[in-house]
């Protein structure tokens, strides 16, 4: 499936916004990109599995708050980064 | 006997919004720049491992992202990120503690190379046995000492954070470790075991003036070349401890009432036990964390507490607003010393005399959180 990723992230991905990665949920998918990116994950999920506060997930465009959520081929993952403070 | 002088230094500043490389040249007078390293992320410590001269590890984390470390071969060049960065072990607790930060960086014994040390945000330690590649928990530490002083060290809306790991140069495996809120701990046995050593400080915000733990030191030291030599600059107040004592002695009680011993950082001399450097800040009323009256001053003893000389040549008169964190004060191995501060409003300070007079040599950069003067292979 297509998975958008921030601009955060883009030093693991050498720049690329946009990535394949497959998995029957949005943990699985997670473990995938963390294969190919060693480091990813725990950027942005901490060790208790839970999201960071600054980083939010969206499936189909719906907000993911559980990294169970049930994924389908076809599905897009987007990653967004949302910072407060200066 | 002077120490072997590098022919020349670097300082390796972590500041709130990246890290930055300053390299002298051999006169300590002009410094040039590299960086930033990682614009945007917040770098809370930036050490290198003396033991071999080149490898730098880096704690980072941005506003978006988790913490992590970052580590350099090549005295800066390059960086890798750490395979598997502190972090604690996976829970069934919904509370389950996770690291925010990691906070401080300390390589550990000469004897053990590639051996270093951890502290995190909230309070944990960890160590690594590959020059800072993979980290696993200390978990005489994190399970073992911990849940018996949690009620005394969370709760802080920041976080509490886990500072000051000192390596007895003598004894690989005794360890001092400082919590910030939660007091200093000794260990004997590399960590296995904790115990409290607070005698006699201070803890103005505890309910109980004998508690054995809970108080607050911002910083903590022990000398290289007398290691039963301990000295803290706590949240309330200045001490030194000679051991094999367990009684803390306020020895900020000298310093100027009108300045007061509140601070974050403390310097020892490297070649003098007795000769330690502090920089006040305003710990009245409201803890405005600034200079006391907006005169900026260093203090130092050269008779192990007794007595403080303030040393302010070269500092603005009025009006500067800034103070030094715990980690942003440090010195050389020269003779005579160099000493070098980074401030909260992003300046960096040197002194190429022990502290008789000071000059800004760069400004305009981040809020520093850390400074160390390194002798780069």
């Amino acid at each position: 499936m297509r998975v958008l990723l921030p601009s955060p992230l883009f030093s693991y991905t050498s720049g690329q916004r946009e990535v394949e990665a497959h998995g029957a949920c949005v943990a699985d998918v997670l473990h995938a990109l963390d294969a190919r990116y060693p480091g990813l994950r725990h950027r942005i999920v901490d060790e208790q599995d839970r999201i960071r506060p600054h980083i939010r997930f969206f499936v189909n465009g719906e907000a993911v708050t559980t990294l169970g959520r049930a994924l389908a081929e076809g599905d897009e993952l987007i990653i967004v980064a949302a910072l407060s403070g200066g | 006997m002077p120490v072997t002088v590098a022919s020349t230094w670097s300082l390796l500043i972590g500041t709130r919004k990246g890290a930055f490389l300053y390299r002298g040249d051999t006169t300590r007078s002009n410094w040039s720049v590299e960086g930033p390293h990682f614009l945007g992320s917040v770098v809370n410590h930036l050490v290198l491992d003396a033991r071999d001269g080149r490898t730098l590890l880096m704690a980072a984390k941005t506003g978006h992202l988790g913490p992590t470390v970052f580590r350099s071969l090549d005295a800066g060049r390059t960086w890798v990120e750490a395979k598997r960065p502190p972090m604690f072990k996976k829970a069934s607790d919904p509370d389950a503690r996770a690291v925010d930060s990691v906070f401080w960086l300390a390589p550990a014994h000469a004897s053990q190379p590639d051996v270093w040390y951890a502290g995190t945000v909230p309070v944990g330690l960890f160590r690594s046995t590959d020059g800072g590649v993979t980290w696993d928990e200390v978990t005489g530490f994190n399970g073992g000492l911990f849940p018996s002083i949690k009620h005394r060290v969370e709760n802080i809306p920041d976080g509490s954070l886990l500072h000051s790991i000192c390596i007895d140069p003598q004894d690989a495996r005794h360890i001092y470790i400082g919590l910030s809120t939660g007091g200093v701990f000794e260990s004997g046995d590399a960590g296995a075991s904790w115990q409290p050593l607070n005698r006699g400080v201070e803890a103005n915000f505890l309910p109980r003036d004998d508690a054995e733990f809970g108080h607050d030191p911002h910083t903590l030291t022990l000398h290289p070349l007398r290691p039963s030599r301990l000295y803290q600059q706590n949240h309330c107040g200045i001490y030194r401890l000679d051991r094999p004592g367990v009684e803390w002695r306020r020895i900020g009680r000298a310093m100027p009432k009108e300045v007061g011993d509140i601070g974050f950082p403390l310097v020892m001399h490297p070649r003098d036990p007795d000769c330690v450097w502090v920089f006040p800040m305003d710990g009245t009323e409201v803890w405005p964390r600034v200079s006391p009256g907006g005169k900026p001053a260093a203090y130092r003893t050269l008779d192990a507490g007794e007595t403080w000389q303030r040393q302010d040549r070269g500092f603005p008169r009025e009006q500067a607003w800034w103070t030094v964190k715990r980690q942003a004060f440090c010195a050389d191995a020269c003779d005579p010393l160099g000493l070098y501060f980074g401030t909260t409003s992003g300046e960096v300070w040197a002194s190429l005399d022990e502290g008789e007079s000071w000059s800004c040599i760069a400004a305009h950069l981040p809020h520093i959180y850390s400074v160390s003067a390194a002798a780069l292979a």
